[in-house]
């Protein structure tokens, strides 16, 4: 309906023909600044106040000792107690970080080279690729607190599917020794779907003639991935990583839902939840345990963010 | 068709995904400092204009059972119209799932409470009391029908009583009455009688004890059980209130006798649900299983063919006169709106008629603590568990109730779980415990 010369932005036919301005001190009219300015202020107080501002005062809050009664004024100041404690008489905190590792490692060796694996499969259009896409994927679409519970009818000790088919009496939940590598398993259920459809939209996405060239230059098809396609890829290559890397930092959920992470099933995401969700209400030695969890996220994220950084000033 | 690349890499979804995350968690552990927080718990406002009680005036009533989730909440529903029809005061209901009001309450309470609200007697409820979270009540004690093991239940340390009764259930051996029958078993009176029992029932194949702890907190009944036939209801008491020693004699001696019980126990109870326990039990797998009368819900039946004894004596200098009874009953919150309504509401709740009228409307009714209360609804195990609970010398109420939460959950659950693990290394738990409870207690 608009006009459009009445349209406000430089979509004119006569002014898309001017070069547009590229030096530094180039001046935005006011309303556009007035724009850019609301975009940048809005998110940025968005992540203050939502982000950095509980970020820190997790941080003060993780010297204190505090069971949430009563006003600020009752939190006892106590130093590094928490953390002292948290590594010398916290049973359950070295388990922790050592499962957070093996879940790192076990989601990038397995689940998610299966997946790219899958993904390259499914690239190459053979019949009835729509249907293992879904089948796939489809488990990507559950709650891990479901996944969970899906889970624990095939594992249950005395009326689990697994036992029950093989005559078994292994206790797959309750057995610390195992019940880390069953809940893994569910985990690589959901996880292997997931970096496949990732994996399988980047692949999608290179150019076509990149593969007819390596081709006709005699390169065989697994020549032609290693070679070409793989280190085209680099951008989602790079997504993975962190995607396994956060989806292992973040892992609590099906922990959670198994046995609130107690019993060989520690996660550092789950002691923080035990200590300030639910009827504890350690708040200081909880925040203290999320502040470790966020120096060992921030080192990942640090590391991502320069490589980005580092790519688009190359870019 | 290739997607379009911007939807293939969802950067921007990620650092959502992990900030999001991060934040809920961190979120959580600052709730208290939100008073915010607790809004979403609190029944919405109401002027509190006019008089306090009777034509006219409206009290504020939190409970913790969300709305249609059973008999329980359908005996408090019942309980409310009973009082607004017989005080002319308005009840506003409010109905909160049970686990979210359990481990809410702190900001519940901090933030704007409803008048009145379910709680449980025990370390808790004192806690709240000392930190004057709840109204003193004792004005409105003593209550008709309510005797004096009840009064002692809802008294703080200060000697004042800041909470009412309203029912309970009993910890005990439950057992199927037809396997004990067919096997021609008894339930033991001394030890000697128990541990043979327990020897005939492994020689014909039947596991004695049930035992599930998957869920963390089943076992500590054991645990309490076992310390108060040991060590004495009142040693269990100051056990709890962290006044004793964790690595001294007594609890190791506590924990040496599980040991020395657990070869009759179900193996592997870290991935059993009690469930699933009660379901074994049932099935006559296994003989007896220490359970809250709460059983028959997991086995589907109307508890016909159970019957149960308390966990006999192991000591004769002790005795076994003491039991777990958990206590269900009501506070009145000291930030609630309208205080005398709230009191005068929580004197009615403590009466034989707020029994009746819960227990007239539901299908399973509750062991009511009011004497008077009528029990012609009981089934043969409510009958039974109000004489049990009736003839007991002391009763404790469960672990998690009678300690601090924050030792219960974070360091009890684990620990104990440990030890099931590992029964041997007992001189490792117990010195584990005790440090912990040394940076909680402080």
């Amino acid at each position: 309906m608009a006009h459009i010369d009445e349209a406000p932005r430089a979509t004119k036919p006569g002014e898309t023909a001017e070069a547009p301005p590229q030096g530094r001190e180039k001046k935005l009219p006011g309303r556009d600044r007035f724009t850019v300015v609301t975009m940048v202020t809005i998110p940025l107080l968005l992540v203050l106040g939502l982000v950095w501002l509980p970020a820190l005062l997790s941080v003060v809050l993780s010297f204190g000792k505090w069971n949430g009664f009563g006003d600020l004024d009752t939190i006892e100041w106590v130093g590094f107690q928490n953390y002292r404690d948290i590594v010398t008489i916290y049973p359950a905190f070295w388990p922790a970080i050592q499962h957070n590792l093996i879940w790192l490692a076990f989601l990038f060796f397995l689940p998610t080279l299966f997946g790219m694996f899958l993904a390259v499969l499914l690239d190459r259009e053979m019949r009835g690729s729509r249907i293992y896409q879904t089948a796939f994927y489809m488990p990507v679409v559950l709650s891990l607190a479901l996944i969970g519970f899906i889970w624990q009818l095939f594992y249950s000790r005395d009326q689990g599917l697994i036992n029950d088919v093989f005559g078994s009496q292994v206790d797959w939940y309750g057995d610390p020794d195992i019940n880390l590598w069953a809940v893994l398993v569910a985990t690589a259920w959901r996880h292997t779907g997931y970096i496949m459809l990732i994996y399988l939209a980047g692949l999608k996405g290179v150019d076509a003639s990149l593969r007819e060239a390596a081709a006709v230059d005699g390169a065989s098809e697994v020549k032609t991935f290693f070679h070409v396609i793989f280190p085209v890829m680099r951008p989602i290559n790079m997504i993975v990583i962190v995607i396994v890397v956060i989806e292992s930092l973040r892992a609590f959920d099906l922990v959670w839902v198994v046995n609130k992470g107690r019993n060989g099933l520690e996660l550092i995401g789950a002691l923080v939840a035990q200590n300030v969700i639910g009827e504890a209400t350690r708040y200081g030695f909880g925040s203290a345990l999320a502040v470790i969890m966020m120096l060992i996220s921030s080192i990942f994220i640090t590391v991502y963010l320069r490589n980005v950084f580092r790519e688009e000033r190359r870019g | 068709m290739s997607l379009p690349r911007s939807s293939a890499i969802p950067r921007s979804a990620l650092t959502t995904m992990a900030a999001s995350r991060r934040s809920v968690l961190r979120g959580l552990a600052l709730s208290g400092l939100a008073v915010g927080g607790a809004s979403a718990l609190a029944a919405c406002g109401g002027d509190s204009g006019g008089p306090a009680t009777g034509e006219g005036a409206t009290v504020k009533f939190g409970i913790n059972e969300a709305s249609g989730s059973g008999p329980a909440y359908d005996r408090l529903k019942a309980i409310a119209d009973a009082y607004a029809e017989e005080s002319g005061t308005e009840v506003a209901l409010n109905a909160v799932d049970h686990n979210t009001f359990q481990e809410s309450i702190n900001t519940y309470l901090q933030g704007t409470p409803d008048d009145v609200f379910t709680w449980f007697a025990g370390f808790r409820m004192a806690q709240f009391a000392e930190n004057g979270l709840i109204t003193d009540l004792s004005d409105q004690w003593p209550i008709d029908g309510l005797n004096d093991s009840f009064k002692q239940a809802a008294t703080a340390p200060d000697g004042k009583q800041y909470f009412v009764p309203i029912s309970y259930y009993p910890w005990a051996v439950f057992y199927r009455k037809s396997v004990f029958e067919k096997n021609g078993w008894a339930p033991p009176e001394t030890n000697d009688d128990f541990m043979a029992l327990m020897d005939d029932m492994q020689g014909k194949g039947v596991t004695p004890f049930a035992f599930g702890d998957k869920d963390g907190w089943p076992a500590m009944g054991t645990f309490d059980i076992l310390n108060m036939r040991l060590n004495g209801f009142d040693f269990h008491m100051s056990l709890m209130a962290g006044e004793e020693a964790w690595d001294g004699d007594e609890v190791k001696l506590v924990f040496d006798t599980w040991r020395k019980l657990l070869p009759y126990h179900q193996a592997d109870p870290l991935g059993r649900t009690w469930q699933e326990a009660a379901t074994a039990m049932g099935k006559g797998e296994c003989g007896m299983y220490l359970l809250g009368t709460f059983v028959v819900d997991a086995l589907g039946e109307n508890g016909d063919d159970l019957d149960f004894f308390t966990f006999p004596e192991l000591d004769p200098a002790i005795g076994s006169d003491a039991l777990d009874a958990p206590i269900d009953g009501f506070c009145v919150a000291a930030a609630g709106q309208n205080q005398d309504a709230g009191k005068a509401m929580a004197k009615w709740l403590g009466s034989a008629a707020a029994a009746d009228a819960g227990n007239s409307a539901a299908d399973a009714p509750f062991i009511a603590a009011n004497s008077g209360a009528s029990t012609s609804t009981y089934s043969d195990l409510q009958k039974k568990s109000a004489e049990v609970v009736g003839a007991a010398a002391n009763i404790a109420q469960f672990m998690d109730r009678d300690t601090n939460a924050d030792f219960a959950n974070t360091v009890m659950i684990p620990s104990i779980q440990e030890f099931l693990k590992n029964p041997d290394d007992i001189d490792g738990v117990t010195a584990s415990i005790q440090e912990q409870a040394d940076s909680i207690f402080g």
